[in-house]
This record gives structure tokens, C-alpha cells and sequence, in this order.
């Protein structure tokens, strides 16, 4: 009499719709986990699910329940040396062991956290959430491979597997109607003639009801050859390859390697370059990341080499932003990428250079670029590239962006600073 | 695994039903026929059995909404899997072996990680134990509806996903949230609705929809009074305290859309459903264990099984019903598991053993049959009373019991009584009020509503002997309560005389609807 069903392969995620809704309710606190969270670890390891852990007591689902105090019993199992009458002292804390309740909650009240996991997807969600792209425009590709096909109307020509059975149908039915009115009239007209003929009281002229009788059955067999449905009633379904827009960014890191930039610096730089590339990869289909290092001479490298490879030698900034110009005419045409720049930098530069870059960035880059960012990761006095670059900024609020890091803490506070939402400032979009 | 290596030796035995601990569809019927024979011949009744098998990742989701197959979605649900996950990943909490649902037909999972023996375990303890409780028990057979209940919650989260959609997730969410937070206080206790099924349920949720705010607003009529009836006005509504505060909500809070009732009442029924599971846990798991121990060494006794099979059988049983003493640091109260357990074997005990001590204390069933006592024993009573039936001297002594009482006008705790001649009867006293709910939570009835003045709500906390509310969580509720009622509420805790000794009042907000008529 009893049935076993093996539903092992019935789906396993029932509770997605609740975790999800858990998350939405405590959005706020999530975040300001992920928040800690980036703070603490690597941000290499920025890519992988996160440990959440939140305040209990913020969670509690409340019931009524008894506190302290007041007069009660409980058993226990397991007693020892005790005698009836026997006094023990109070526990310190108040409450003696086990409730008695078999409810615990009410000890230990947010001492300890919840912790849970959440998964890449939701992690960066949440580190990048109220952030936006400055001036994000979607530029059409030109030779973009990536069309859709659209539903644009209905045709009289077209392949059988697009045919449109109502629309044809219909087209049928209207071509009947239109074909057949003037024959229908004549036929209600003599119809009607003979039930005149049938009703009245004078003689039927016999000779006359049969003509219109044969008339009525010819212009009936006239009506039945209208073909049911016919070549050009056929409708069929129209669909046009409309281009799809795609947007694509690319990148360009520009840093110092001169001799100044300490391990620590780079290391502050990379976290803040990599936050960039996966804020930009969730914003664009294909982002391509070009690395510029620089001293007093630019080059163009890897990923590897960007990062880690040891150079010395004087800062010419302006080598670099040349470069980055050069690259862009050379090869991401702004009609087609939307183009960032994320310079990095411990702020020194070569005393006469800092007008020189004032200049590219004025006149070259930022009429190309959608945005323009600058840190600077020092806790020294500020130079004059700072000084130029501010003056940049104050005349292009919206396109170019400067902020510092002083500490590792710094990196992604100012990453928000420098992506938060601004109302009103989409100066190019 | 011990089984493999044990050759069975005993000629007169049957054919050992397997040797392995690898289990399969076909041994899972077989297992399960064999206990169906040995259950019918003593006598437990069930419902059809439904033994659906499920991954560990799928017992996660059950465990996470309350043990149901289906349940409408809430975020407290992902936040108990959320919970579950992380300990089980961590390994911090085992998985129950088995969820037994309270339906007709019966259905129970077990998880494919388990062996054999497990399986085994869990067949006799879910679906010949705790089955024939649900079925036999009278609180369940008063209260529960076995055959409607799947149907009622299929048609409470489509209800519920759809005023998601009409209304937001949030406005949904506000109401069930307030609802969870009273739903101990959303059961009738002594008075049964009548059962009703899934259609006709919504048929009348619709019929409902008008009949309600009708009626609503003659509560809330607002034409001036004459002089001469406003001496009426100190009579009280309700006339008499009720206990169900969802109830009273549901048909009285003059603001809610009906939507909103139809929500509260849902959390209600479903309250209302676990209700006797929570007042039979000593009872219920006991029995289940009972049964399971009892069945299994009869498929032993008979051969079916290997001396292998018992051993792990046996060393899951004991760890299902240990009882850590009261000072290991694993304490944490009272196993109903081993209580239950060990009371269902002394009944037997003492009615195919009786010492002079049970013929004193149970003249009733000493020397009778003991197949009859249990079933009686499970069939009639609910825990408090179950304990003070049949709590015998000789449980008493093997557990040691003892109880404290703990009176806070004393600086100390004291032992009023321990497993001894003079302590027995006060122990057993203690321990029986300790499973009785109306004890254990607190007594909460709404005492009075404003009509005629500010339309506020006054709840009253009847306090048993002279315990008090927990403060955080009691504000808590009464903004929830204030939420679903709409206008002020206050909630007083009285004592033996009536007196008010803790009051509780949300702050004032400043309320949108605060119209006085």
C-alpha cells in the first residue's frame, strides 16, 4: 500500500525564491558586508563568492515569549547529588540553564553573527550597486556580425514556415465578401420578390417564380465557385535583420613604474584597476584592456608586466597619455568604443611635464574618452600634477575625476566616490 | 560496515531480507512490506504511505519551509535555508534523517545518502510511527485535516504569489511578517472550525471578499450616538476576551484590504495545523521510536534482518534518545525523543512485568494487555497529560529527574523534588506542566477595543505566576500588531488580581488614518 517515488531529480532550488527574497529585505546590511569584505581580502578574490556574515539581532522574527523573572519550575535529567530541599546558588547571568522553554533565543542576544554565502554574481551586484558608467553610449558597430530578426508587418510572399494561417484566413474571408456582394444582392432581391409572389393574394405566376428560382440556383453555384481561400490571400509573417547595437569599452590603465612606486603602491594601484575592470565587464559586453606603463618613457605591455616587471628612471607622464592618444587613433575609433581611462599614479612628475599633460588631456583625450580617472596613492604633499589635473577637473566635472588613496581602506570607498550616481551630470549622453 | 562480515547462523530464521548497506528501490519495498505485515499485527493504523526518496540538497529545502512539500515563499524561510546551508556545510549540523508530513496519504522523505539500515530505521519510525500517530492521536484527529491540508497550501501560495503580483512583494511581506509574529496567539484551543476543503475554501475566500467590509462597517458606523446611549459606552468589545488574536484581527482591524485578511487567515489555518504537533512532541517522537525499536528487533527476532543490521540500527537508536544530564555541556533540556521512548516501554513493562510499586501506582494496567495500553496511551491523551498518566517512579529513577524551582524573590534556586518516595508525585506535577503550552506561552487576549473613542486596541497578558514578557520582542510585535490593526495598541500585563504590572505602548506615530468620529 505504499508508493515510492524517487524524486531526487526534481528540482533542487525551491528555496531560491526565499534565499532571494532574504537578500532583497536585508539589501542594506548585505552590502555594507560586502563592503567590509572587499576592505579585508585581496581583491584578486574579488571574483569569487563572498562569506556574508550580518548582526543577528537585526533578523530576529519576533514572538511572544516569557523573560526573565517571575516563578517557575523546570526538570532535569541526570541528577547527582542533589536532595529535596537543597538549596543552589543562582547561576551568575540570571536565567539558570535551559530556559525550560526549549527556546534559547532569548539568551545570547546578538552575540554571535549570521553568516551565510552568496555567490559571484550577487557579490558584485552588491559592490557595484548605485554605481553607474559616466556617460555610457551605446556606439553601433560597423561591421558588427550581431544582427536580430525583428517581426515587421505581414507580406504577401514568403517562405510556407512563416504563414500566418489568421491573416490569411481572414484575408480569404474579406476577398468572399467582397467578391460576392453585388450576386448575394440580387439574390435577396429575387427572394424576396418570391415570397411577395408566395404571400399575396392574387395568382402565382407560375412561369415567373420558376425563372427566378433558376436564377437564384445559378447565382447560388456562381457564389460556391469563389475559391475558399486563394494565392494572393496568403499573409505571411515579415521579419527584417535590424543591427543590433553593441556596446564595447576598452580601458586603459596607465601607470607610473618609475622608481618611486613602492611595491605597496602598485599593489593599491592593481586592487584599483581591477575593481575598474570588473565594474566596466558588467557594464559592457567585451571590454579589452589596454596597459600602459610608464616612466620617463610610455610602452604599451601585458598584463604580467604592467604589474609586476621592475623598472627605474625618472616620470615623464606625458609620454604615457601620448601614447594612449596615439593608440586610440591607431585603434579604437571613439564612433565605435566607448573609451575609459584610469590613470594611477603616486603623483610625481617631471616639474615642466605636468602643463605638457594638461594639454593631451585637454585637447586629445578628452574629447574621445567617456571618463577620465585619476588616483593618486600617497600620503605626501600633493605635486603640481595634482594641482594641473585639478584645474582639469573643475573645468570638466563630468568627464574627468580625481581622488586619493592614502591606505589600502581608501581603495574602494573611492572607487564608489569616483562611479557614484550623480543626478544630472550626464554631460555627454 | 559490520553486516558484511557477520554470517547469520541461527537455522530456524528466515533468509535475511539483505545483506548491504547499499539500498535500492526494490529492498525499499521490500523493507516497507514486511513492516506493513508487522504493523498490522500490531495494530497501527495508517494513512497510505508516500515514501518520496530526495537529495541531501532537497531535504535542505524542506527543512527550510517548515517540513512542507509546498509553502508560499517568505523570507524567513530563505533566511532558516540560508542557515541550514551554511551548517550543514560547515558541518556543524547533521541532516534529520527523515521529514514525515502530516497528510493523506502520509507523506515521508528519506535521503539517498542514508544506508540501508537507515532507511529501515526511518520506514518503521516515519511511516508506521509517527503515520499511525497522526492518524490515531486525538488532537490530530480533532484539529488536522490530513486529506486538505497539500490542497490548502497549493491554494495559499498561489494565493499569496498573486497578491504579490497585484499588491508588491512588500506589502505582502508586511502583513505575513505581522502575522508570523502572532501566529502562536492565532490558534483556537478549545473550539474546532468546521473542515473544509480546498474549493470550497475558495469559493467562500471570494464570497468573503464583499461580505466582510459590509459587515465591517457596521462595527465601525459612524452616526452620532444619543446622549442617552453613551452610558453604554464602557461595555467592553469584545464582550468576552479572545484568545485568537489573528482571528479577532482578521474579522475586527477596521483597515485592512481583504486581501489582508485573506492573508491572515491564512497564517492561522496554518497555525492551526502544527498546533498539535507542538502540544504531542513527547508523545509523537516517542511513539515513533517506540515502534521503530519495536519493529526492527522483530524483523530481527524473525531472521530478516542481520546481527550487522542491528548493531548500526541499534547505534542509531541510542543516539536518537540520549539524554545528555543536565550539567554535560550537550544539555539542552529534556530529549522528548528518550522521555516519550522510555515511557511507551515502561507501559509495556508494566503491564507484562508489574513490580508491587506499579501495581500501586497503576492498578489499571498491571497484568493487562500491553498492546491495548499503548494504543490508548497514544490515542487519548496530549503531553501534559500523557506525563501525568503515565510517568512511572522506575522513568523517573533511570532518567533521575529532579526538579527546581525558581522563584525570583528568592536569591537562590531550590530542589523541590527529586526521584524519590516523597518527590514523585510533586516531579512528575512539574514536569507534566512543563509541556503544558498554556504555560509555557504566554496567555495573550484582546481585552478591549476603543469603538466609540480612538478605535485602539488593548491586549492583555493574563502573566502566570507573576512571569513577565520578554521586552524587545514584545515592542516588536506591537508595532506589527499596531500595523495590522491600524490605529494605537497597547498591551498590559495583569496578574492574579487583575492588576496591571507591565504595560506596553508602542510611540506614537503619527498615524495616517487617525480619524475620530
Amino acid at each position: 500500500m505504499s508508493i515510492i517515488i524517487d524524486r531526487r531529480l526534481n528540482g533542487k532550488k525551491k528555496s531560491t525564491v526565499n534565499r532571494q527574497r532574504f537578500l532583497r529585505r536585508y539589501r542594506s546590511l548585505v552590502k555594507e558586508a560586502v563592503q567590509d569584505a572587499v576592505d579585508q581580502r585581496s581583491i584578486t578574490d574579488v571574483e569569487s563568492g563572498s562569506d556574508i556574515s550580518i548582526p543577528k539581532k537585526d533578523l530576529n522574527e519576533p514572538f511572544f515569549h516569557h523573560g526573565q523573572g517571575g516563578h517557575h519550575g523546570h526538570v532535569h535529567p541526570g541528577n547527582k547529588e542533589f536532595n529535596s530541599g537543597d538549596r543552589i546558588q543562582r547561576p551568575p547571568g540570571g536565567g539558570g540553564q535551559g530556559s525550560g522553554d526549549g527556546k534559547a533565543s532569548d539568551s545570547g542576544e546578538g552575540a554571535d553573527d549570521f553568516a551565510f554565502q552568496i555567490n559571484r554574481e550577487e557579490f558584485l551586484e552588491y559592490l557595484f550597486d548605485d554605481l553607474e558608467l559616466p556617460n555610457l553610449i551605446k556606439k553601433e558597430l560597423k561591421d558588427s556580425t550581431d544582427f536580430k530578426m525583428k517581426r515587421a508587418g505581414f507580406t504577401t510572399a514568403g517562405s510556407p514556415d512563416r504563414l500566418n494561417i489568421i491573416r490569411s484566413l481572414r484575408a480569404a474571408h474579406a476577398r468572399r465578401i467582397a467578391l460576392s456582394g453585388k450576386d448575394r444582392k440580387v439574390i435577396r432581391t429575387l427572394k424576396r420578390e418570391l415570397r411577395e409572389m408566395e404571400v399575396s393574394t392574387d395568382d402565382v405566376d407560375e412561369q415567373r417564380a420558376r425563372k427566378i428560382r433558376e436564377e437564384i440556383t445559378v447565382l447560388n453555384k456562381k457564389l460556391k465557385r469563389l475559391p475558399f481561400i486563394d494565392d494572393f490571400d496568403l499573409r505571411f509573417n515579415n521579419m527584417t535583420k535590424v543591427p543590433q547595437p553593441s556596446s564595447k569599452a576598452v580601458m586603459f590603465c596607465v601607470m607610473d613604474v618609475s622608481g618611486s612606486m613602492t611595491r605597496d603602491i602598485k599593489d593599491m594601484a592593481k586592487r584599483f584597476f581591477l575593481l575598474l575592470y570588473l565594474f566596466l565587464e558588467r557594464n559592457y559586453e567585451a571590454v579589452e584592456v589596454v596597459f600602459i606603463r610608464h616612466h620617463s618613457e610610455a610602452r604599451e605591455c601585458d598584463e604580467n608586466d604592467f604589474f609586476y616587471a621592475r623598472e627605474t628612471g625618472g616620470t615623464v607622464v606625458s609620454s604615457a597619455l601620448r601614447l594612449t592618444d596615439e593608440i586610440i587613433t591607431e585603434r579604437y575609433s571613439p564612433s565605435e568604443w566607448n573609451i575609459y581611462i584610469a590613470q594611477a599614479s603616486d603623483g610625481d612628475n617631471w616639474e615642466a611635464d605636468s602643463s605638457k599633460c594638461n594639454d593631451i588631456i585637454l585637447k586629445k583625450l578628452l574629447p574621445v574618452c567617456q571618463y577620465y580617472s585619476y588616483v593618486e596613492i600617497t600620503d605626501r604633499h600633493h605635486q603640481n600634477l595634482w594641482y594641473e589635473y585639478k584645474s582639469i577637473e573643475q573645468a570638466h566635472p563630468g568627464h574627468f575625476a580625481m581622488q586619493q588613496i592614502r591606505s589600502y581602506g581608501d581603495i574602494y570607498p573611492t572607487f564608489r566616490r569616483l562611479f557614484e550616481k550623480k543626478e544630472g551630470s550626464h554631460a555627454g549622453s | 560496515m559490520l553486516e558484511a562480515e557477520t554470517p547469520v547462523k541461527k537455522v530456524k530464521r528466515k533468509q535475511p531480507l539483505s545483506t548491504d548497506s547499499e539500498w535500492t528501490f526494490e529492498l525499499l519495498q521490500i523493507y516497507d512490506r514486511e513492516f506493513s505485515r508487522l504493523a498490522d499485527k500490531f495494530r497501527l493504523d495508517t494513512y497510505p504511505n508516500q515514501i518520496e526518496v530526495i537529495s541531501s540538497e532537497q531535504m535542505l529545502d524542506a527543512y527550510s519551509s517548515v517540513g512542507m512539500p509546498l509553502m508560499y515563499n517568505h523570507w524567513s524561510y530563505g533566511k532558516s535555508f540560508l542557515s541550514n546551508q551554511q551548517n550543514y556545510q560547515r558541518g556543524s549540523m547533521g541532516l534529520a534523517y527523515e521529514i514525515v508530513i502530516n497528510s493523506d496519504p502520509c507523506i515521508a522523505y528519506l535521503m539517498e545518502e542514508n544506508t540501508m539500515p537507515m532507511q529501515a530505521l526511518v520506514i518503521a519510525h516515519a511511516c508506521y510511527g509517527h503515520n499511525s500517530f497522526f492518524k490515531g492521536n486525538y488532537l490530530f484527529r480533532q484539529w488536522t485535516d490530513a486529506s486538505a491540508i497539500i490542497d490548502y497550501l497549493l491554494f495559499a501560495k498561489s494565493y499569496i504569489a498573486k497578491c504579490e503580483e497585484k499588491y508588491g512583494i512588500s506589502a505582502v511581506e508586511d502583513v505575513l511578517d505581522a502575522c508570523h509574529a502572532l501566529m502562536n496567539q492565532g490558534v483556537n484551543r478549545y473550539q474546532r472550525p468546521t473542515p473544509m476543503s480546498a474549493e470550497q475554501e475558495k469559493a467562500r475566500s471570494q464570497e468573503r471578499e464583499e461580505y466582510i467590509q459590509r459587515n465591517l462597517n457596521d462595527l465601525w458606523r459612524t452616526i452620532p450616538v444619543r446622549e442617552s446611549e453613551k452610558g453604554k459606552q464602557n461595555i467592553r468589545f469584545p464582550k468576552d476576551p479572545e484568545e485568537n488574536l489573528l482571528y479577532f484581527i482578521e474579522k475586527n482591524a477596521p483597515l485592512l484590504e481583504t486581501w489582508q485578511r485573506e492573508l491572515i487567515r491564512i497564517v492561522r489555518k496554518v497555525a492551526q495545523y502544527f498546533y498539535p504537533q507542538r502540544q504531542t512532541q513527547v508523545m509523537n517522537e516517542g511513539w515513533a521510536s517506540f515502534w521503530h525499536y519495536h519493529l526492527m528487533h522483530e524483523m530481527y527476532d524473525e531472521g530478516l534482518i542481520t546481527e550487522g543490521f542491528i548493531m548500526e540500527f541499534l547505534h542509531s537508536h541510542s543516539s536518537v534518545v540520549y539524554q545528555p544530564d543536565f550539567d554535560d555541556p550537550r544539555y539542552s533540556g529534556i530529549n522528548p525523543y528518550t522521555l516519550g521512548f522510555n515511557i511507551y516501554r515502561d507501559i509495556r513493562r508494566i503491564c507484562e512485568n508489574p513490580t508491587d510499586e506499579d501495581r500501586e501506582w497503576f492498578p489499571d494496567l498491571a497484568g493487562t494487555d500491553w498492546l491495548d495500553a499503548v494504543h490508548f496511551a497514544m490515542k487519548n491523551f496530549k503531553d501534559e497529560g500523557f506525563i501525568l498518566q503515565y510517568l512511572s517512579p522506575k522513568v523517573m529513577r533511570d532518567m533521575h529527574l529532579f526538579s527546581i524551582d525558581d522563584n525570583e524573590i528568592n536569591p537562590y534556586l531550590e530542589v523541590d523534588a527529586i526521584h524519590d518516595d516523597p518527590g514523585y508525585r510533586q516531579l512528575r506535577e512539574n514536569l507534566a506542566n512543563q509541556y503544558n503550552l498554556g504555560n509555557r506561552e504566554p496567555n495573550i487576549q484582546v481585552y478591549n477595543v476603543d469603538v466609540r473613542g480612538d478605535r485602539s486596541l488593548t491586549l492583555r497578558h493574563y502573566m502566570h505566576k507573576g512571569r513577565p514578557l520578554e521586552d524587545d520582542s514584545t515592542n516588536e510585535i506591537i508595532k506589527h500588531v499596531r500595523r495590522l490593526w491600524g490605529f494605537e495598541v497597547k498591551l498590559e500585563s495583569v496578574d492574579d488580581e487583575n492588576i496591571v504590572q507591565y504595560s506596553f505602548e508602542p510611540p506614537k506615530e503619527k498615524s495616517s488614518a487617525d480619524a475620530k468620529p
